[in-house]
């Protein structure tokens, strides 16, 4: 007689399963295909593995992902658009017991508030950020953003963004890794497995150059924005590594040793 | 020691919003998309027999509807999450 799924799964071991304590499941109103709620998981399961739900506040942006906040388990509060490192700053300077790490969009961290970044990069600030990087401000309907690609078409730019008129786009992780005041800066992405696992890496060494107070962390995960981007949800995937990882390469750009030697 | 892998997923399809994400990543291709809606209006992935719980799709899902693999060989994490 053929095994039930039970009887099965009775001789097997659980080797994977969703963090409970620091995520709370359940749908969330994301797009299909979005990439924004793996990157949420993937900090979320850093946080659960590091066993800082408790003591970590959590500075929001605004965006998309803002409506996923609901899902952290963990203290927050709501900048304003592009405000959250400063936010996050006062929120560190008062309590700098606590874990702080602020979750931001490209919109929302690059066009609107890179100033706020810059600063709290330069000052050595000690908490983590982390840009959620989808070449569109998703929100608002999907229009061009500091960091979209020459050539890549938006609803503000329908022809592709073109340099002449537009300029160039930003490369976040590597003009903050400049600074001296920063720790750790990277740049991740979530569309393949093998790249979620290399961003879980870098979220869990920006978490611990906070936790020995190194400075400034920062981590940029690719996410995909089907809805954006005019594609299937099944197409950015391969968007993101045919194209978007060509230009924003993936890799570390600055790791203090002390972490470097840890991880 | 078992050599092949044996596994299974535990797929909560009440959730799925049908990106077929992870019908790509399966190596071994042991998910198929339903012909059936689930209550949110969405087709969603069904396991066929094969499965080596390699954990690709629980990686890549965006929706969290797999929420636990399950292997004959076990991992470092499996310890602890038993
Ligand atoms: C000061 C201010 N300006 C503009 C807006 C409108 N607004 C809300 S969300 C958003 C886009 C955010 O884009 P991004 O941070 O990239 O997040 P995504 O939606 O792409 O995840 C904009 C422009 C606002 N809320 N506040
Ligand atoms: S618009 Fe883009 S970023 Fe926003 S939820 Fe949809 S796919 Fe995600
Ligand atoms: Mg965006």
């Amino acid at each position: 007689m053929p095994m039930t799924k039970e009887q099965a799964k009775e001789q097997l071991k659980k080797v994977w399963s969703l963090p409970k304590n620091s995520v709370n499941l359940g749908t969330h109103h994301m797009c299909p295909g979005c990439g924004e709620p793996m990157a949420y998981r993937i900090i979320g399961e850093i946080i659960e593995e590091m066993g800082i739900q408790e003591n970590l506040i959590q500075v929001a942006g605004i965006g998309c992902y803002s409506a996923l906040d609901v899902m952290m388990q963990n203290d927050r509060i709501n900048a304003l658009h592009g405000r959250a490192p400063s936010v996050a700053t006062g929120v560190k300077r008062m309590l700098p017991d606590r874990f702080v790490i602020t979750i931001q969009g490209d919109g929302d961290l690059v066009s609107e508030g890179i100033a706020e970044a810059v600063h709290c990069a330069a000052r050595g600030e000690n908490f983590t950020v982390f840009l959620l990087n989808n070449m569109v401000n998703g929100e608002t309907g999907g229009h061009m953003t500091a960091t979209t690609m020459v050539g890549h078409k938006t609803k503000s730019t329908l022809q592709g963004r073109d340099a002449k008129v537009h300029g160039m786009p930003i490369k976040t992780a590597e003009l903050l890794a400049q600074l001296e005041g920063t720790a750790y800066s990277a740049r991740g992405s979530v569309h393949s497995p093998a790249a979620i696992i290399r961003t879980k890496r870098m979220v869990r060494k920006a978490l611990h150059a906070q936790r020995d107070n190194l400075g400034f962390s920062f981590v940029e995960i690719l996410t995909m924005c089907p809805t954006g981007w005019f594609m299937e949800t099944w197409e950015a995937p391969q968007f993101m590594e045919d194209t978007m990882t060509k230009y924003f390469t993936l890799g570390e750009f600055k790791v203090p040793e002390a972490v470097e030697a840890a991880a | 020691m078992p050599t092949k892998a044996i596994g299974t997923v535990d797929l909560d399809i009440e959730i799925c919003k049908g990106c077929e994400l992870c019908i790509k990543v399966c190596p071994v291709n042991v998910l198929e998309m339903s012909r059936e809606f689930n209550t949110i209006g969405f087709r969603y992935p069904i396991l066929l027999d094969g499965c080596t719980g390699c954990e690709m799709c629980a990686l890549i899902c965006p929706d969290f509807c797999f929420t636990a693999i399950y292997r004959n060989i076990p991992n470092k994490r499996a310890a602890e999450i038993q």
